[in-house]
C-alpha cells in the first residue's frame, strides 16, 4: 500500500511536470517580447493585429455555422434510430466514428478533387461555396464528437414515451423534435457545440487547403515569421480550450441524471 | 393485414389499400436520408474518389503504377517516419495515460487529484495543432525555457543531438494531446475494475500480480487496446503541430501529402490518392487489427 | 467449546475516531454455521473484513484453528468469500472461476479439472462450465461464487450478504442450498445478513449486533424466544412493547392498563412503581379466552386487516397497542373496530426488557 502511494505520487508529479512546464514556458516566453522586462506587449500587439480580429472572426462565424449545421444533422438521425431504426444504429455509429479514421486531409483532398470548378456539384467555384464547403468539413470533423454527446442525452430521457405524448396532444414532428426533444437533450447538445468549437476554432488543414482566411492559418503563418506573438497567441488557443471544456463541465451539472430508459 | 384488408374491400373491389401501409418503409427512411446523403457526399464518395484515383493512370484507366509507386525512397521512408512517430506517441502516451489514471482512480492520492486531473485532461487532449507546436518551441525550441534553463546548468541538449524538429521532438510534442486523451478514455474503464474482484482473488489465495495478470488487464484490454489504435489514428493524421513546428522539413505522409495537395510535388496527381490511399489504410489496418483481436479476446463481452 | 476453531478475542476497530466493532469476542466451533445479523452499519461486515483480512483491528486477536491471523494477508488465511455482487471474474468462464483458487495455488490441470467438476456437481449446474458469468442469472452466479469459494477447501467460508442481490424465490431456495452443502462440507462459516429470517433458518447460532457490539450470542431460538435486550427483541421479529408499572416486585405483580398481571420472570432489581418494558410475541396473544393463556387483560379493538386466512387485529390496552393474529372463520365475523374485548397470554411469553 505504502509503495503504491509512492508511485502514484511520483506518476502525478512527473505527470503535471510534463504538462505544467511548457504552458509556464509559453506563458514566460510571451511576456518577454521587451527586452529585459516581462511585458504584455505581445498580446497588445496580437489583439491590435486587424488580421488576428479578421481571422479570428471568420473562425467564429464558420464555428457557429458548423455547430448549428451539426445540431440539425444529429439530433434528427439519433433521436429517429432510437425511437423507430435501432437496427440501424451499429451502421450509423460506424460511419460518425469514420472522421477518427480517415485522416482530415485525406477528406479535404477529395472534396478538392471531387468539387472543383468543373464537377457538377461546384462548391470550389465560388468563394461562399468554398466557405460552405469548409463548414461541411468541420461538421464531419465534429461528427464523431457531436454525436455521441446527442446519443447520450437521448439515453437519459425515454424517446418513445416522450414522443407518444407529445402525438396524443396532436404534435407533429417538426414540434417534436424542436420544442420537446431538443430542449431536453439540450445541455448535450450544447456540449457537442462547445467540443466542436474548440476543434473548429483554430483548425489549421481543411482551412488551409481550402484557402479560407481562417484563424489556423493566421497562427501558422504568424509562428512562421514572429517569435513572440506565437507565444501569446498559444496562451490565448489554450485559453479558449479550457474556456469551452470548462463550459461543458458547468453544463454537465445542469444534465438530466436519471436513466429510465435502459437503452 | 393483408386477410383483413382484402376481407374489407371485397365489397368494394375498387377501394385501394389504406395509404400508410404503402407509405410506412420510404417514411421511416426519410427520417435518417438527410445524415446518409450527407455521410455519403461529405464522407464516403470523396474517400472513394481518392481510392479509385489510386488505381487509375491519367487517363483513366486501371493500374498499379500509382501503387508501385510509392515505393520510391523518399515516400517509404515518409511512410516509416509516420508510423514509428504514431506508434511511438501511441504506445507511451496510452501507458502514461494508463499509469496517471491508475495513479488518481487507485494510487490514494487527495481527493482533489481526480477532478483536477480530468478537467485538465479534457483542455489538454484539445490542445494541438499549430498552437501546441508554439507551446513547444517555446520550451524545448534553441531559446525555449528549459533548454535555456538547461543550458545554465550545462547540459545543452542540443549539442547533444536533440532537436524539437527531430522524431523524438514529435513524439515528445504529440504526447502532450495523446497523454491527456488516454486517461480520459481509460479512467472509466479503470473504474469499471470491481473492488470485489481484487478481493474475491486475494481470499482465493492470488497474489497482487497474479490478480493483475489474471484479471484486471484481461478485463482492461480491449479498452486499452482500442485508445491505442484511437491514439494512433490520431497522430498518423495529424499535420498542423508538425507542419507549424518543422515547415516541410520533417519528411512525414500527412506534410508530403499537403505539399503535393498545394503543389503536386510528386508531379503525379495519382501519386497522391495513392498516398491518402495508403493513409487510409495503414489506420483503417489498425482498426481492424484491433476489431480482430477484440472479437478473439473477448468472448466474455456481451 | 474446549477448542474453539475460530476465535475473535476483544477485536476493536476505529475508522478515525469513529469505533465500528467495540469489544467484540466470538468462539466458533468447527463446521458451526454462525450468523452475524443486525441493521446496516451495525459493523457486522466490517468484523467479518477483518476475519477476511481486508480489514486490521485496531486491538484485539483473531485466530484460526489456533493460529493468530489478526495482521496476515487475506491471500494467505485460506478463507473463501461469497460477496452480494457475485464478483465473478468476467472475463473467465465459469470453470475457470471455480479453479481460479487452485491455478494461482499451481495446482496441475488434472487435479483442477476434477476439482472444478466436482463442485459444479455439488452446486447443480454441471454443464455450465465452458459459459461465461454474463450468461448467467443472477442465483446461478451466485451459485458459481459459493463453488468458487469452496474450490480451493478453505478452512473458514465467509458469505457477505450473499443473498441480498436477488429476488425472493430464488432467495429461499439459495438459502436452503448453501445451508445443505455447508452441512454437507462441513465447513465452518460466518454469515452476515440484515435478514432475521434468513439468520433465524440457516443458523446454528446468531451473533445479532447493534453499534459495533455483539448485542447477544445464541441459538435461533434462543434469540428469538429469550432475547436478552430491548434492541434484540425488537430486531429480530414483530413485537409488542407493553409498558407497565411494578405493584409488587416481590411476587412479580405489574399493572398493565387496568389490570394487573403476574410475572414469572425476574424484574431485574425494579421496585414497586417502577416502570417496567414488557414484550410480546404477536403470535404468543390470542383474542377471547384460552386454556393455555391463563392471563387475560381488557381491551379495545382498533384496527382489524382481513388477509385471507389469517385477520391481523390491533388491539388498545391502556395506552399500549398490542398486535396479533387469529386464524379466519368462515362461521364466525371477524371482530370489527371500536368494540370491547378480551386478549389472553401466558405469563411465561411476557418479556422483561432493559432499559
Amino acid at each position: 500500500m505504502k509503495v503504491s502511494r509512492f508511485w502514484a505520487w511520483a506518476t502525478f508529479i512527473v505527470g503535471a511536470s510534463y504538462f505544467f512546464i511548457p504552458l509556464i514556458a509559453t506563458f514566460e516566453f510571451s511576456l518577454r517580447m521587451k527586452r529585459g522586462e516581462y511585458s504584455f506587449e505581445a498580446y497588445r500587439v496580437v489583439f491590435a493585429d486587424p488580421r488576428f480580429q479578421a481571422t479570428f472572426g471568420y473562425s467564429v462565424v464558420v464555428a457557429i455555422f458548423t455547430i448549428l449545421l451539426g445540431v440539425l444533422l444529429v439530433v434528427p438521425t439519433a433521436y429517429w434510430i432510437r425511437l423507430r431504426m435501432p437496427w440501424l444504429r451499429p451502421i450509423v455509429e460506424f460511419i460518425t466514428l469514420l472522421p477518427l479514421i480517415i485522416p482530415a486531409i485525406v477528406i479535404v483532398f477529395g472534396y478538392i478533387r471531387m468539387y472543383g470548378s468543373n464537377s457538377p456539384l461546384p462548391f470550389l467555384a465560388s468563394v461562399r461555396g468554398t466557405d460552405v464547403l469548409l463548414i461541411i468539413g468541420y461538421a464531419t470533423l465534429a461528427l464523431p464528437y457531436m454525436y455521441r454527446a446527442v446519443d447520450t442525452g437521448l439515453r437519459t430521457i425515454d424517446v418513445a414515451t416522450l414522443t407518444e405524448a407529445a402525438q396524443i396532444l396532436g404534435a407533429g414532428w417538426v414540434t417534436i423534435i424542436g420544442r420537446i426533444i431538443l430542449p431536453n437533450v439540450l445541455i448535450a447538445v450544447l456540449s457537442g457545440a462547445f467540443l466542436t468549437f474548440a476543434i473548429v476554432i483554430g483548425e489549421f488543414t481543411m482551412a488551409s487547403l481550402l484557402n479560407r482566411p481562417a484563424f489556423g492559418p493566421y497562427l501558422q503563418l504568424i509562428g512562421a515569421n514572429r517569435a513572440y506573438e506565437p507565444a501569446a497567441l498559444a496562451v490565448i488557443s489554450f485559453a479558449i480550450t479550457w474556456g469551452c471544456m470548462s463550459v461543458i463541465q458547468v453544463l454537465s451539472r445542469f444534465a438530466p441524471k436519471s436513466a429510465n430508459n435502459p437503452n | 393485414m393483408t386477410n383483413v384488408s382484402s376481407t374489407i374491400s371485397s365489397g368494394a373491389p375498387n377501394v385501394t389499400p389504406p395509404p400508410a401501409a404503402r407509405k410506412r418503409l420510404p417514411l421511416q427512411w426519410l427520417g435518417v436520408m438527410p445524415f446518409f446523403i450527407f455521410a455519403l457526399m461529405f464522407l464516403i464518395l470523396p474517400t472513394a474518389y481518392l481510392v479509385i484515383g489510386a488505381f487509375q493512370n491519367n487517363q483513366g484507366e486501371f493500374t498499379f503504377e500509382n501503387i508501385a509507386a510509392l515505393s520510391q525512397p523518399t515516400i517509404v521512408s515518409a511512410y516509416w517516419i509516420s508510423i514509428r512517430i504514431s506508434l511511438a506517441s501511441s504506445v507511451i502516451g496510452a501507458l502514461a495515460g494508463f499509469a496517471i489514471a491508475l495513479a488518481i482512480v487507485r494510487g490514494g492520492l487527495p481527493k482533489w487529484a481526480r477532478p483536477a486531473t480530468m478537467t485538465f485532461s479534457g483542455v489538454a487532449s484539445n490542445f494541438a495543432g499549430v498552437p501546441l507546436a508554439f507551446a513547444f518551441l517555446a520550451t524545448l525550441g534553441r531559446l525555449g525555457l528549459v533548454t535555456v534553463g538547461l543550458r545554465a546548468i550545462g547540459i545543452d541538449i542540443y549539442s547533444l543531438g536533440f532537436t524539437i524538429l527531430s522524431f523524438w521532438g514529435l513524439t515528445l510534442t504529440y504526447l502532450f494531446f495523446q497523454i491527456p486523451l488516454m486517461v480520459v478514455i481509460i479512467t472509466p474503464a479503470i473504474d469499471g475494475l470491481k473492488k470485489e474482484w481484487g478481493e474475491a482473488a486475494a481470499t482465493l489465495g492470488a497474489t497482487t500480480s497474479q490478480y493483475w495478470r489474471m484479471v484486471a488487464i484481461p478485463v482492461i484490454w480491449p479498452s486499452f487496446l482500442g485508445t491505442v489504435v484511437l491514439l494512433f489514428a490520431n497522430a498518423f493524421g495529424a499535420i498542423a503541430t508538425a507542419y507549424a513546428l518543422t515547415g516541410s522539413s520533417l519528411n512525414i505522409v500527412p506534410i508530403l501529402l499537403y505539399a503535393q495537395i498545394r503543389g503536386d510535388v510528386l508531379h503525379n496527381p495519382h501519386l497522391g490518392y495513392a498516398l491518402a490511399f495508403g493513409m487510409i489504410m495503414i489506420t483503417g489496418l489498425a482498426n481492424v487489427l484491433y476489431i480482430w483481436f477484440r472479437t478473439r479476446s473477448e468472448r466474455w463481452l456481451k | 467449546m474446549a477448542d474453539p476453531f475460530l476465535s475473535i478475542q476483544s477485536v476493536r476497530k476505529s475508522f478515525g475516531n469513529v469505533a465500528v466493532v467495540k469489544d467484540f469476542n466470538l468462539d466458533v466451533d468447527r463446521g458451526e454455521f454462525v450468523s452475524f445479523l443486525g441493521p446496516s452499519g451495525c459493523g457486522k461486515t466490517t468484523m467479518l473484513r477483518m476475519v477476511a483480512g481486508f480489514e486490521q483491528p485496531t486491538s484485539g486477536t483473531i485466530k484460526i484453528g489456533g493460529k493468530d491471523v489478526t495482521y496476515l494477508k487475506p491471500n494467505q488465511r485460506k478463507v473463501g468469500m461469497v460477496f452480494q455482487a457475485y464478483a465473478l471474474f468476467p472475463n473467465l468462464t465459469v470453470a475457470q472461476n471455480i479453479g481460479f483458487g487452485l491455478r494461482v495455488a499451481g495446482k496441475p490441470r488434472a487435479e483442477i479439472e476434477a476439482r472444478v467438476k466436482e463442485m459444479l456437481g455439488i452446486i447443480k449446474l454441471p454443464d455450465f462450465g465452458a459459459r461465461y458469468p454474463y450468461q448467467l442469472s443472477g442465483g446461478q452466479q451466485q451459485r458459481i461464487a459459493l463453488a468458487r469459494a469452496l474450490a480451493p477447501s478453505p478452512a473458514l467460508l465467509l458469505l457477505d450478504e450473499p443473498l441480498s442481490a436477488l429476488d425472493a424465490k430464488v432467495r429461499i431456495s439459495l438459502r436452503e442450498e448453501i445451508r445443505s452443502i455447508q452441512k454437507r462440507l462441513g465447513i465452518t462459516t460466518i454469515f452476515v445478513t440484515h435478514d432475521q429470517e434468513e439468520a433465524l433458518s440457516m443458523s446454528d447460532r446468531i451473533v445479532v449486533m447493534n453499534e459495533g457490539r455483539a448485542d447477544q450470542t445464541g441459538t435461533p431460538f434462543e434469540i428469538y424466544n429469550k432475547p436478552t435486550t430491548r434492541f434484540v427483541a425488537n430486531f429480530v421479529g414483530t413485537l409488542n412493547v407493553l409498558k407497565g408499572t411494578v405493584v409488587n416486585a416481590a411476587n412479580g405483580q405489574v399493572k398493565i392498563g387496568d389490570d394487573t398481571v403476574m410475572l414469572d420472570s425476574d424484574l431485574g432489581g425494579r421496585k414497586a412503581g417502577d416502570s417496567v418494558s414488557l414484550a410480546l410475541r404477536p403470535e404468543a396473544v390470542s383474542l377471547g379466552r384460552n386454556d393455555l393463556r391463563e392471563t387475560s387483560v381488557a381491551a379495545t379493538i382498533s384496527e382489524v386487516h382481513f388477509l385471507g386466512s389469517v385477520i391481523r387485529v390491533r388491539a388498545k390496552v391502556g395506552d399500549n397497542s398490542v398486535s396479533l393474529d387469529t386464524f379466519n372463520d368462515p362461521s364466525a365475523p371477524p371482530p370489527s373496530a371500536g368494540s370491547a374485548a378480551e386478549i389472553s397470554f401466558a405469563r411465561r411469553d411476557l418479556m422483561v426488557l432493559d432499559d
